[in-house]
């Protein structure tokens, strides 16, 4: 039962956004970048219902469209850490001896770093972009997932069912991408949604320092930064992206829960 | 006992004084296979028995050249019916050949296929393998197989996975898999001893069917006397590493010419010796750094004399026999020797 819960909260709050999101690229209460400055720093009201910031522009609107940068940048910066994540790991898993000592050597070396520093390294490089934070966090995602992908290839690779299918003359590529990676499709999901919570915790700490998402755009970082002068003045200011970026987190990571566990169930 | 008769005509595998070396830790070499000789004609379904750690598995393994980095060819070969020198393939032209012209299945059903995919996934995929065949015929194929082979059910079952079916169900999934390409000679690995008696019926029921109706070579590969018995039209009897007694099933079945075979064919839980104690062979397979100069089986054999000791029996032919047969044996020296070794 307890299990049940991670999950279905997880999702709930995780759907909850998404639809967020998808209704925000259609329709938002005001134009998210237009100011008017005599409402400016208005609480919430029945025209603003979060109230508006110190350029007077909507924060309904500006979070709906922060939840575009959110998933963006989650699913994108997850997609390429997998997918290096999953080169490397099963490269290294199934080849073993000098290649797994090599690759895994290298993404310990990349682990060492702290993950904020690293992305503030690579973003501050070049000129601040979206495109910059994407492939940073994407880039500091790929060791979790090869380590993951390369303890499920090993775990396999010495099954009956891959020495049965070998009989059959499957070859090496087939085995591990047609045969193996079935089997520890779970295992990166669950690594997949853990890590899309650290992207838009990370993706808001960079906007918070002005190195991810690039004015007027609106990104919860940047809000929780400009809010921060007025913190007295108008406190809903802050709530309203302090909330989202708790409430997605918090979603991902109850959604990894729940899927380990329904894995573990299952196996 | 099968009465065919070991078929004239066309060899679908023929391995030549095979010797398997194994690489120990401390750089030892270590026989594994010695002087291994055998053939598999067409439509033949020829027996491999013998005790765990006799070698018959890695003989198996061998062939398709699915051994491990440890062990090693040493000498002698492994050709098909086009006398291709299997030993020499390198991996690509290895996976031309498993599954097409030579398939294999294993002893654990349960393990042998792959928890994360449809049953029917599994099969089409490995024709798609061999074969350009679209998804959709190899779904068809597939379905037709296990009508084939006598699953109920075959387009639901089709969409199962594995943990649904039983062992014997699991099994003939396997099989399934293995004749999806036809192909000439199917080696069967102890197919029958993680499975109930009544099921394993069936199984040698299917292997029978299999060689009436496509003409497919078993090699079929057990510890269990009874089972090879059953089905086999030839048998070679295997003892640390080597091939002690070969020949027709009936005749050496019946009237065992090494000391060994006789020994198994003894131990036999029959009911007719219900009641009485029952035999047993003294003594255990010498470990493979153990094996001296002379005969193997010499230290657990009833006849053993001095010459045993010292001198390795090669395979001779066993005189008075309706069919070619050998045994490896220094007792059959005069002639035949037949009359030495009770039954």
């Amino acid at each position: 039962m307890r299990r049940r819960i991670h999950m279905t909260v997880g999702l709930l709050l995780v759907s909850m956004l998404f639809v967020l999101m998808l209704v925000s690229l259609f329709y938002t209460p005001y134009e998210p970048n237009a100011m008017r400055i005599a409402d400016r720093l208005s609480g919430p009201s029945a025209s603003h219902w979060l109230g508006t910031d110190n350029f007077g522009r909507d924060l309904l609107s500006r979070s709906m469209v922060g939840t575009q940068t959110a998933f963006l940048v989650g699913a994108a910066s997850v997609a390429i850490g997998a997918a290096g994540g999953l080169l490397v790991g099963s490269l290294a898993g199934y080849a073993g001896k000098w290649a797994d000592e090599l690759l895994m050597r290298a993404t310990d070396a990349l682990l060492a770093f702290p993950g904020i520093l690293l992305a503030l390294l690579l973003v501050s490089v070049f000129r601040p972009s979206l495109l910059q934070t994407i492939l940073a966090i994407g880039i500091l995602f790929v060791p979790s997932f090869a380590r993951v992908v390369r303890s499920g290839v090993l775990q396999q690779r010495e099954a009956d069912y891959v020495r049965a299918v070998r009989g059959f003359g499957a070859g090496h590529v087939n085995v591990l991408f047609v045969q193996i990676l079935p089997n520890i499709a779970s295992s990166i999901i669950t690594t997949a949604a853990l890590s899309f919570s650290t992207a838009i915790l990370i993706e808001a700490a960079l906007s918070y320092l002005g190195l991810g998402v690039q004015p007027p755009d609106p990104s919860w970082g940047r809000m929780l930064n400009e809010s921060q002068t007025y913190l007295s003045a108008a406190p809903w200011f802050t709530l309203a992206p302090g909330v989202l970026i708790t409430i997605s987190v918090l979603g991902f990571n109850l959604l990894s829960d729940g899927i380990r566990d329904a894995r573990d169930v299952r196996a | 006992m099968a009465g065919a008769k070991p078929s004239g005509g066309e060899t679908v595998l023929e391995v030549r004084d095979l010797r398997l070396e194994l690489s120990a830790k401390d750089g030892a070499r270590l026989p594994v296979l010695e002087d291994v000789s055998l053939k598999v004609g067409r439509g033949e379904i020829v027996g491999i028995v013998g005790e765990s750690g006799c070698g018959k598995s890695v003989l198996s393994l061998s062939v398709l050249g699915l051994l491990p980095s440890s062990i090693r060819v040493a000498g002698g070969g492994i050709y098909n019916g086009e006398r291709k020198e299997l030993h020499r393939l390198g991996e690509k032209s290895l996976q031309r050949i498993r599954g097409k012209e030579i398939a294999m299945i294993f002893q654990d059903p349960m393990t042998s296929l792959n928890p994360g995919m449809t049953v029917g996934k599994q099969v089409a995929e490995a024709i798609r393998l061999h074969t350009g065949a679209s998804k959709r015929e190899a779904e068809e194929k597939t379905v037709g197989l296990f009508r084939k082979v006598g699953l109920p059910r075959p387009e639901s079952l089709y969409r199962e996975y594995p943990h649904r079916l039983s062992g014997g169900m699991r099994q003939r999934v396997m099989i399934a898999m293995a004749v999806s390409c036809q192909p000439d000679l199917l080696i069967a690995d102890e197919p029958t001893t993680a499975l109930d008696v009544t099921i394993q019926a069936q199984i040698l029921k299917l292997m029978k069917k299999l060689r009436e109706e496509d003409g497919t070579s078993i090699l079929l590969i057990s510890h269990d006397l009874g089972l090879i018995s059953g089905v086999c039209d030839r048998i070679a009897v295997m003892y640390a590493g080597r091939i002690v007694e070969e020949g027709a099933a009936a005749e050496v079945l019946r009237q065992p010419a090494h000391p060994y075979t006789a020994g198994l064919l003894a131990s036999l839980a029959l009911p007719s010796k219900k009641g009485t104690r029952l035999h047993s062979i003294p003594g255990s397979v010498p470990a493979l750094r153990e094996r001296g100069p002379g005969c193997a089986f010499a230290s657990r054999c009833p006849y053993a004399a001095d010459r045993c000791l010292a001198e390795k029996p090669a395979l001779r032919g066993v005189a008075g026999s309706a069919f070619p047969r050998s045994a490896a044996c220094h007792l059959l020296g005069e002639e035949g020797g037949l009359a030495n070794v009770g039954s």
